[in-house]
């Protein structure tokens, strides 16, 4: 396939600079950060607080030498509830403020991620499954919300308490401080290492999720194909095993996971061993009292707990990288059709007003380095308010040429002009999107409709038409028949898809809704060739009367196209082979007259002989 | 309103305990992990205790110490670090199984509900829905099941705890104690102020997905009319609408958290201060309030545990009650028992009074149609656009089931026939045609047990032989989703291979040869009738050339079967028909 987002395998970003980039794309975020962490803050004191004081409530008051110290007791106790409550109201303001600010900063990333799919070209939309690409924008950003609701600030707030908790152990005893952080070293060497596997393992989860959510998709867009061809058990199956493989991937990252928290526990095992065995010798050698080494006992716990925390935390962050990556990856992907207007605005030009003719300068497309161009040495200028019908063989390169003319592809070599004599020409890779889009609409092969109204559908082309404006239009187009049979006439919903319609009723429409975007060029891909050949003539007379005096190219299969259009472009092979009036090259040697005569004659109902197969 | 209240916890345990239903295995192994890192949480606290007694504090009063006794201390400590790391183990990777598998399991069951349900389901559920059903739906349901066995576990050490209390001092326990019916309740409170948002955050979810996924689908329409402005304002209105839910859940849980925290930091610092009184009375002594004091600190972990099942709860129901629908959904086909006749050759068709009308639709789309076809014939059905062509097609090969009346394969009504008898017999190549994002070889055969020469047969019947060869792996070579790298003819061509490599009894084309040449559609149907064993074919068709190959052309108009004979006779005989087949021709004559 061509296209595809960038590349996930080609990084060698490190996770913490995927977190520095992901998070300066969101500045919601990041503003609100100060004033939370001196929440943090607060309510990490009170966390080190409380147990701090029950311990020394413990200590001097019960354990005090002429028998319990009550005033003391009850002095310490009414501030500890204090500060317990002090607490917990910090945690809440905290909560808040970070709920509210990273889903607003998700909400935004989730719009700009949606935003620059959009802008993306259609191949490189293409290169990558529908189901997989809206998993970029839910579940891959609904990722980052418990690292960034809870883990990072966590994160940051661990180290402060492990700050404090070293600061109070030295002032215990620094060799015994000493000792417990040389613990600590290896565990922080094999961090780095940690965080590689772990983001590793969750990058393999989330493209599963990917895969998962495509597999499901494709089995429920193609359900008539299933079902016609009883291959529901093949289907399922298929599911099944992107569903194991997405189980096979969770675990995995779990084993890493629990590998990781467990190696904080042990080393916290250790460094308690240690401090007994080293804190009796040093007591022994007159250095620590039994009260100080009894107390950092317990001040190791305190410092252990953020260790603990911090591992969790990795976790999360490692997660939050593999979705920030994915989204990412959208992001970073550089749309290679672009909007001048966006990209180069000093360069961005309006097309010229008035019909617009097109202009095709040594003109070669190749869908894919390396393979077969499907559209090689075209040369070719069709003059404004001309009608152009494009015929040839499936697969010749008629779509290819429609897709560069509206400049949804761009060609690979030589370059694609619109304007008209009068006007100027100006190379479509300079024309703003906003002129563009406007002046130049195509009738893609397969017309989608939303689930909505016919009228809805319509309204698409030209927002803020009423929907007797969408009846009229309608009726404009011969269809008024059409539309008064419908149930509810223009209201009509149309279903998912507009599957609630029949296949050439979806055509009608999405022919009415390009129609009345008014373009001057107007680019019809096979747009009727499920309708009926009654309602076609009717339809493209009406359009012909309607669109006189703009330039239409239409790309068909029936030849009573071809019969009707000023011009001819007959393509093979991805080569503009013939081109002229229909009159001229029907008598003339060549394809055309073939494609004609063939068509004559399955038109007019005389069987096709079978050797004659191209 | 307190039944409500009431109900989501009542519905809350019910849940919890489906997820041990289904994974009563991995469920009791993680407890038992669990278990066993309690116990060594508590024991490891003993530990410090006991080295403090026993060597660190008389090798002070001692002033000497032997490195047996050290050594002890320091393996006691170890040994029990390594049993608690052994419960975490455990714990972290049972439960985690426990919670994916279930993930799993709901998605196969969804995903085959998906796959089971009648056309008709589908198209009342956007896709972008369902994707989300399997989705996030499912993971939220079975959210809460990593910490589960932990908090299952907490409730031992609870137990253990409370107990060693009340041993202690029953007093001072009860006052303690106390915090638990707090607990219980902020979480009833919690559970009903957090259901309704945690609901609209999930319906939020799908709503997101679904724009997402409908306007990736309508991505060159977007493009071609300039709409990503407008596109990306409609999803920005759900994505703030969905921000705005979850931070509504976000003030709830912002609450719970640090209330779940506080509640047992208070209950200790009350036990305290009780207790100092108490021990000023000489009721307690001092040591056994410590004693209190501790196991009160130990308790403060496990109510976290507890509280973090329970807080995700709501989304559980949440993501849950969502999934129901579609698990409880009905209407799957019903097959009868019947094989279908199997003589080599044609199927024989009848149609008898067969009416159809869609789900919710007011008119039926089709009414009363009868005709038949013999075995190894060929009919075409001819009629505007809109007239029931594709709805009849897809009651021959059962896509869906008659309103009235019955289809008949070799006589017998295709509800009586057994699953997998019609797509057996019959293939159906539909207007636009689909294709899996999957190899061109794959694409054909469906999976079905064709070598490589009949794959290459069908293609050349169906013409696709000369650009499948030059495609750059040829039969290996992916279509992309829905076939995307092919052009139009092509994929067309792909789905009447697909057709006809199965050497089907009964054809049915619906409209599937508007991009194929005359001369090729010839060719197919040559190849299936040409035999001595033809092939049944109904052709949905406008074109002459395609109708004159049929034996008898029916004319469908408004759902009806206006006329039947020879193209000929319908010709001379209904005008509306002429007027359709010969459009063509009339729109020469002024020129
Ligand atoms: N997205 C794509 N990726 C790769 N190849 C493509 C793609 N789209 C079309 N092609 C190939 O380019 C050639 C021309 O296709 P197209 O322009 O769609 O033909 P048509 O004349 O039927 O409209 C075909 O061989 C087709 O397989
Ligand atoms: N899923 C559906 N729900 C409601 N109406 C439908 C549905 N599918 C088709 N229809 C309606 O049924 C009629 C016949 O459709 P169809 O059989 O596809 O026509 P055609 O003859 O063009 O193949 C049309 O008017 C169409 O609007
Ligand atoms: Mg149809």
């Amino acid at each position: 396939m061509t296209g595809g987002l960038s590349a996930t395998a080609a990084r060698t970003e490190g996770s913490l600079a995927t977190l520095r980039r992901g998070l300066r794309m969101m500045p919601e975020f990041r503003r609100g950060l100060p004033a939370t962490f001196a929440l943090a803050l607060l309510a990490t004191t009170g966390r080190v607080v409380v147990p701090i004081s029950v311990q020394q409530v413990i200590d001097r008051g019960l354990g005090a030498p002429g028998g319990p110290d009550l005033d003391l007791v009850r002095t310490v106790v009414l501030l500890s509830a204090v500060v317990v409550v002090v607490t917990a109201v910090a945690v809440y303001r905290m909560n808040v403020r970070l709920f509210r600010t990273t889903e607003t900063a998700l909400a935004n990333l989730r719009v700009r991620a949606f935003r620059h799919v959009h802008d993306l070209s259609m191949l490189h939309q293409q290169g990558e499954r529908r189901g997989s690409l809206v998993s970029r924008v839910t579940s891959d950003v609904d990722q980052l919300s418990v690292f960034m609701q809870w883990g990072g600030v966590l994160g940051l707030v661990s180290v402060g308490q492990l700050l404090v908790a070293t600061v109070v152990m030295a002032v215990y005893s620094w060799q015994l401080t000493l000792l417990v952080l040389v613990c600590f070293v290896p565990l922080a060497i094999a961090v780095r290492a940690f965080a590689r596997r772990l983001v590793v393992v969750y990058g393999v989860v989330r493209t599963r999720v990917g895969d998962v959510l495509a597999a499901v998709a494709e089995s429920v867009v193609g359900a008539p194909t299933v079902r016609a061809y009883g291959v529901r058990a093949r289907t399922a199956a298929r599911i099944d095993a992107a569903i194991a493989r997405h189980y096979r991937a969770q675990v995995d990252a779990q084993k890493v996971t629990a590998a990781v928290f467990v190696s904080g526990e042990f080393v916290a095992a250790l460094a308690n061993a240690a401090v007994v065995v080293v804190g009796v010798l040093l007591g022994l050698a007159g250095d620590i009292t039994a009260g100080t080494l009894v107390a950092f006992l317990f001040l190791v716990t305190l410092f252990v707990a953020p260790v603990q925390t911090a591992s969790e935390v990795l976790n999360e962050a490692q997660n939050a990288v593999a979705g920030f990556r994915r989204v990412l990856d959208v992001l970073d992907t550089e749309p290679d059709v672009r909007d001048p207007a966006v990209a180069t605005p000093d360069r961005a030009r309006q097309l010229p007003d008035g019909p617009l003719g097109v202009r095709f300068e040594h003109v070669a497309f190749r869908y894919a380095p390396g393979a077969r161009p499907a559209l090689d040495g075209v040369d070719l200028t069709i003059e404004p308010r001309r009608r152009v019908a494009v015929v040839g063989e499936t697969g010749s390169g008629k779509t290819t040429f429609a897709k560069l003319v509206t400049r949804l592809m761009d060609p690979t070599g030589g370059r694609v002009l619109l304007g008209s004599d009068a006007g100027g020409w100006v190379p479509l890779t300079d024309v703003a999107f906003a002129s563009l889009r406007s002046r130049v609409v195509m009738v893609p092969q397969d017309g989608f409709l939303f689930d909505a109204s016919v009228a809805e559908n319509v309204r698409y082309g030209r927002p803020g038409m009423t929907d007797d404006e969408v009846a009229a239009a309608f009726d404009e187009l011969g269809l008024r028949g059409w539309v008064e049979g419908l149930p509810a006439g223009v209201a009509t919903p149309v279903g998912q898809r507009g599957e609630s319609l029949s296949a050439g009723e979806r055509q009608l429409v999405a022919v009415a809704r390009a129609y009345v975007a008014d373009p001057h060029l107007l680019v019809l891909d096979e747009a009727t060739s499920a309708v009926d050949p009654a309602t076609e003539q009717r339809l493209t007379r009406a359009l012909d009367t309607l669109t006189a005096g703009r330039t239409t190219l239409t790309i068909a299969h029936r030849l009573s196209t071809a019969e009707r259009a000023d011009e001819v472009l007959v393509v093979d092979a991805g080569h503009v082979v013939q081109r002229g009036p229909h009159a001229e090259l029907v008598d003339a040697e060549g394809p055309y007259a073939r494609l004609h005569a063939s068509w004559r004659r399955s038109s007019a109902g005389e069987p096709e002989p079978a050797g004659l197969t191209p | 309103m307190s039944r409500r209240r009431d109900a989501v916890v009542r519905r809350g345990l019910r849940h919890i305990g489906r997820a041990v239903r289904e994974q009563p295995g991995m469920f009791t192994l993680a407890l038992l992990a669990s278990s066993l890192y309690g116990a060594m949480t508590v024991a490891s606290a003993w530990v410090i205790g006991e080295v403090t007694d026993r060597v660190l504090l008389p090798s002070f009063d001692d002033g000497v110490t032997t490195a047996s006794a050290l050594t002890l201390a320091a393996l006691a400590i170890i040994g029990v670090a390594v049993l608690k790391i052994v419960g975490i183990l455990g714990r972290r990777l049972f439960a985690g199984v426990m919670s994916y598998r279930l993930q799993a399991e709901y998605r196969r069951r969804v995903t085959g509900q998906y796959l089971r349900l009648p056309l008709s389901w589908h198209q009342r559920h956007p896709t972008g829905q369902l994707l989300s059903n399997a989705n996030s739906d499912v993971e939220s349901a079975w959210f809460f099941v990593a910490p589960l066995p932990f908090a299952c576990g907490a409730l031992v050490m609870i137990a253990i705890t409370s107990v060693a209390l009340v041993l202690t001092d029953p007093l001072l326990a009860v006052v303690g104690l106390v915090v638990f019916p707090l607990v219980f309740v902020a979480n009833i409170v919690y559970s009903q102020v957090m259901s309704p948002r945690m609901q609209r955050a999930q319906q939020l979810r799908a709503e997101v997905s679904e724009i997402a996924h409908e306007s990736f689908d309508a991505g060159l329409v977007v493009k071609t009319l300039g709409r990503e402005d407008g596109e990306t304002a409609r999803f920005a209105v759900r994505a703030d609408e969905l921000r705005d839910g979850l931070v509504a859940v976000g003030r709830v849980r912002g609450l719970f958290d640090p209330m779940m925290e506080a509640l047992p930091n208070l209950g200790t610092l009350a036990v305290l201060l009780i207790g100092a009184g108490r021990v000023a009375d000489g009721a307690t002594d001092a040591g056994e309030l410590v004693s209190v004091a501790y196991l009160f600190t130990l308790l403060a972990l496990p109510i976290r545990a507890i509280g973090w099942v329970l807080a995700d709860l709501p989304r559980a129901l949440a993501g849950f009650d969502r999934v129901t629908p579609v698990l409880e959904a009905t209407g799957e086909t019903p097959h009868g028992p019947d094989a279908a006749a199997g003589t080599p050759g044609g199927a024989a068709v009848a149609l008898r009074d067969v009416g159809f009308a869609f789900e919710g639709a007011e008119q039926a789309t089709l009414h009363g149609v009868t005709f038949d076809v013999p075995a190894g014939r060929t009919v075409a059905v001819v009629g505007p656009t809109g007239s029931g062509k594709s709805t009849l097609a897809g009651l021959l090969v059962r896509l869906v089931d008659p309103t009235d009346g019955a289809v008949l394969l070799d006589g017998v009504d295709l509800r009586r026939l057994r699953e997998g008898e019609v797509s057996g017999q019959a293939a159906f190549v539909a207007q636009s045609a689909f294709l899996f994002d999957d190899t061109v070889r794959d694409n054909v055969t469906l999976g079905g047990p064709y070598g490589d020469d009949d794959v290459w047969a069908a293609l050349r019947v169906a013409a696709a032989d000369g650009f499948v060869s030059a495609l750059p792996d040829g039969l290996d070579t992916r279509v992309g989703e829905r076939g995307a790298s092919l052009s139009g003819g092509q994929r067309q061509r792909l789905a009447l291979a697909r057709a006809v490599v199965r050497r089907p009894r009964l054809l049915v084309l619906d409209d599937a040869t508007s991009a194929v040449d005359p001369a090729v559609e010839a060719r197919i149907l040559d190849a299936l009738r040409g035999s001595d064993t033809p092939t049944t074919v109904v052709v949905v068709a406008y074109r002459q050339a395609t109708i004159a190959l049929a034996d008898e052309v029916v004319w469908l108009e408004d759902g009806r079967a206006v006329a039947r004979g020879t193209h000929d006779e319908l010709l001379a005989r209904v005008p509306g028909y002429a007027a359709l087949v010969r459009a063509y021709q009339q729109a020469e004559v002024p020129a």
